[in-house]
């Protein structure tokens, strides 16, 4: 495993060790349940909420508007199942299952869904979220990176443009890929919640968090014992919202100088695989693609064939829809963009620890493993 | 003798098909004990006992449940009893009646019962006629239920065997089939799907014992396909209640000599499958077997319409045995589900057979067409090289 070349982080990424400890710490030392009078419950709640103001300060926001979750799924599940008396709601045309599965339980609950296409390079414009908004639109959710081609959405100018005609609307924003990579700040534009993962920021699987806006009402899924002020009862997962937080305090504190070289390193990737195979076909404009993401299709070359191929090679990707290839389905994302159902395509995506030399590694495979398989 | 305080729970296992079997009857017998003995191996405290046409296994502290459960995968089963163990007296067998009798009563509205007798030893002075009338008097006279001989709600099976005698009063229904093992070897070949796992599990039923041959088209199908292979070839040997060699053949180089040959594509399915026997053929000699098996159904896909089978079959003189055949896809699925295997068939994976393959392909191959393709290739070398890099991985019953 010393070769690996993980180039697969929009997927999960690898557990920061100082994260690991900090978790195991919580399990091994502050391992009493928050909710306890004693002082071994007040160790592990004062942990939560160190982490919840760690959690806040990633997106600028106060620690009281953050609410721990099993993850991203379930802190979208949240802003979309939670509101009371829906009667319409607008959703981008490409956002992540659990959205858009999300919206479709809405619409066997009798709610009105409204989806709004992307432009062919991936984006979604406000003066098309503005267009589809009614008066009696209740809530808007658009993702901030598109999770498989990392499109960057113009979630502050749909915030706005909506507030504009439905004031009273909520805005939801799915910030999963968003958070370390680029600026998240709640206060920004008029947001009302926004979604995080703990593992595609170096934290690990099984928890998230959901920032809602103070004042913002929710109704909870779940029912218990009243822990996340009764949104989100059930005891604390301490260790996985201990690491939640410091993952998020040092994916934040990296991004200034980890951003751009991501950023260098994504676009020396694609310039030497462009120049070796020059049919291959870039999804995204690189000025509004975040940086870690770049996902290349390659005419007549089969996806998963060439995931499969770069893995012998010892280079870990995603191919074009990654988890949900159940029944082998060209992804309704690339679809939506217009890329069509015979190109190949796989999603490579750094992370803060990506190093130059793997990119250059990375390249020579891709290319090698291209030529093989077409 | 059992102790009438702590009765300890038995199940009595009965077969069926076996007895046609004349001269086989003693050798199918004892592989049915052997599978019976192995089926509950993991269960503390249990033994076996053989009785006239019955087997009678004693449960442990665990009781009868698990038990039934283990035997429940056990073929040649016809139908298992959980019993109680008396002694051979008229007062404790017409006790132990009454109590189970009470036990059923409960479960219906309007209970009437009989009691069926049956001696395994024949020395017994009462005859199973008179055993079942005094037993059901002791009943009715306790519980005051009525009798009805023709269709009773329920039926107090009483057996007389040769230490103890035994009352029960449920019957659960075993898998059928004859016992694995006793018909011979056959070479199955496994994919991910859902038909060939359904097909190994048929022929389980009819006795045979299974080796099975996966093929593997890296990078075209990934690790988690082989995985997958492997747990469904784990389910089979559950089955089985031994052991299953599943052999894993590198097919990346010969799938792609076969798709060249094949020029358009069209008849690339049955190069495959025709090459696939060949190395299932040459697998299977090495183990011993005498037939290979595969889950193809007639005319479900477009390589399995009669023409195209019987050009695939051409490439082997090892029987082929389909046991789908017949299906509609749908009583393969309910099968599937059986034996447990859907749920693993159905996660995604990639079917080798699919690779290369135009949306149209060959539905009436022809012999020679297929054979002058073949005839440009050294099909031997690719076998051999093919079986020389083949590797063996052990199913255990999971």
């Amino acid at each position: 495993m010393a070769d690996l070349i993980y180039l697969d982080n929009g997927a999960t990424t690898r557990v920061d060790e100082r994260v690991a400890e900090a978790a195991m710490e919580a399990m091994l030392v502050a391992w009493g349940n928050p909710s306890s009078a004693h002082n071994l419950g007040a160790e592990a709640a004062r942990r939560v909420q160190r982490a919840r103001e760690q959690v806040a300060a990633a997106v600028a926001g106060e620690a009281s508007e953050i609410t721990f979750t099993s993850g991203g799924t379930e802190a979208n599940a949240l802003a979309l199942l939670g509101l009371a008396r829906l009667k319409h709601v607008v959703v981008s045309a490409f956002e992540h299952p659990s959205v858009a599965d999300a919206a479709r339980a809405l619409i066997e609950r009798g709610v009105e869904v409204t989806t709004v296409a992307p432009s062919s390079s991936g984006v979604v414009s406000p003066e098309a979220f503005a267009a589809a908004v009614r008066p009696d639109t209740a809530l808007v959710a658009c993702m901030w990176v598109q999770n498989e081609i990392g499109t960057v959405q113009p979630v502050e100018a749909v915030a706005r443009a909506v507030k504009l005609k439905a004031p009273r609307c909520h805005v939801h924003v799915d910030a999963v890929q968003a958070v370390g990579k680029l600026v998240v700040d709640v206060g920004a534009a008029p947001f009302d919640s926004l979604a995080i993962s703990g593992h595609k920021i170096h934290a690990p699987k099984g928890v998230g968090a959901l920032w809602l806006r103070r004042g913002a009402r929710l109704k909870a899924l779940v029912f218990g014992g009243g822990q996340e002020r009764g949104l989100r009862p059930g005891t604390e997962g301490v260790p996985g919202i201990v690491a939640l937080g410091l993952a998020a305090e040092l994916a934040v504190a990296a991004r200034a100088e980890a951003a751009p070289r991501m950023t260098v390193q994504r676009e020396r990737l694609w310039t030497a695989i462009v120049a070796a195979v020059p049919s291959a076909r870039r999804n995204g404009e690189p000025a509004t693609t975040a940086p870690h993401i770049l996902s290349v299709g390659f005419g007549g070359v089969p996806a998963e064939p060439l995931l499969h191929a770069l893995e012998a090679a010892g280079v870990y990707v995603s191919a074009g829809s990654a988890c949900h290839a159940r029944d082998k389905k060209p992804s309704a994302t690339l679809r939506a963009i217009g890329v069509p159902d015979d190109m190949g395509t796989i999603r490579l995506s750094l992370s803060r620890h990506t190093t130059d030399d793997e990119i250059a590694r990375a390249a020579e495979a891709v290319i090698a493993c291209v030529r093989e398989l077409s | 003798m059992s102790d009438a305080a702590t009765p300890r729970e038995v199940v009595l296992v009965r077969w069926g098909e076996i007895f046609l079997k004349g001269d086989n009857r003693g050798f199918f017998e004892r592989a049915l004990v052997d599978n019976v003995r192995r089926s509950v191996a993991a269960i503390p405290g249990v033994t076996i006992q053989r009785m006239h046409g019955r087997l009678v296994v004693r449960a442990g502290e665990g009781g009868a449940r698990p038990v039934t459960r283990a035997l429940e995968r056990v073929f040649g089963i016809v139908s298992v009893s959980p019993a109680r163990v008396v002694p051979r007296e008229l007062d404790a067998i017409s006790a132990a009646a009454i109590e189970v009798a009470r036990i059923e009563a409960a479960k219906h509205v309007q209970p009437t019962f009989k009691v069926e007798s049956r001696r395994s030893d024949k020395r017994f002075p009462m005859n199973s006629m008179e055993v079942s009338r005094d037993v059901g008097a002791a009943v009715i006279g306790a519980l005051a239920l009525p009798v009805d001989v023709h269709h009773p709600r329920f039926t107090v099976g009483v057996e007389i065997g040769y230490e103890d005698a035994f009352v029960f009063a449920e019957v659960l229904p075993g898998p059928g089939g004859l016992p694995t093992g006793v018909t011979g070897r056959v070479e199955l070949l496994l994919s991910g799907g859902i038909d060939s796992p359904v097909a190994g599990w048929m022929l389980l039923k009819r006795g045979c014992s299974l080796g099975a041959t996966y093929f593997h088209s890296f990078p075209y199908t990934g690790e988690k396909t082989q995985d997958k292979v492997e747990r469904l070839g784990r389910q089979l040997a559950a089955w089985q209640l031994q052991p299953m060699r599943l052999s894993v053949v590198p097919f990346t180089d010969v799938q792609k000599q076969l798709r060249d040959a094949s020029g358009d594509g069209r008849l690339a399915v049955v190069l495959y499958r025709r090459m696939m026997m060949r190395i299932a053929e040459r697998i299977a000699y090495r183990a011993g077997a005498k037939a290979l098996a595969t889950g193809e159904a007639l005319a479900q896909v477009a390589s399995q319409t009669l023409e195209n089978l019987s050009v695939i079959g051409a490439s082997t003189r090892m029987t082929i045995l389909r046991p789908c055949l017949g299906h509609d896809k749908h009583e393969t699925i309910t099968l599937a589900r059986r034996i447990g295997s859907y749920e693993t068939s159905i996660e995604p994976y990639d079917d080798c057979c699919s690779l290369f393959v135009p949306e149209h392909p060959e539905t009436k191959a022809k012999l020679a067409v297929v054979e002058s393709m073949e005839s440009r290739l050294n099909i031997p070398a690719m076998v051999e090289d093919c079986f020389a890099r083949t590797t063996n991985v052990t199913c255990e019953p999971r």
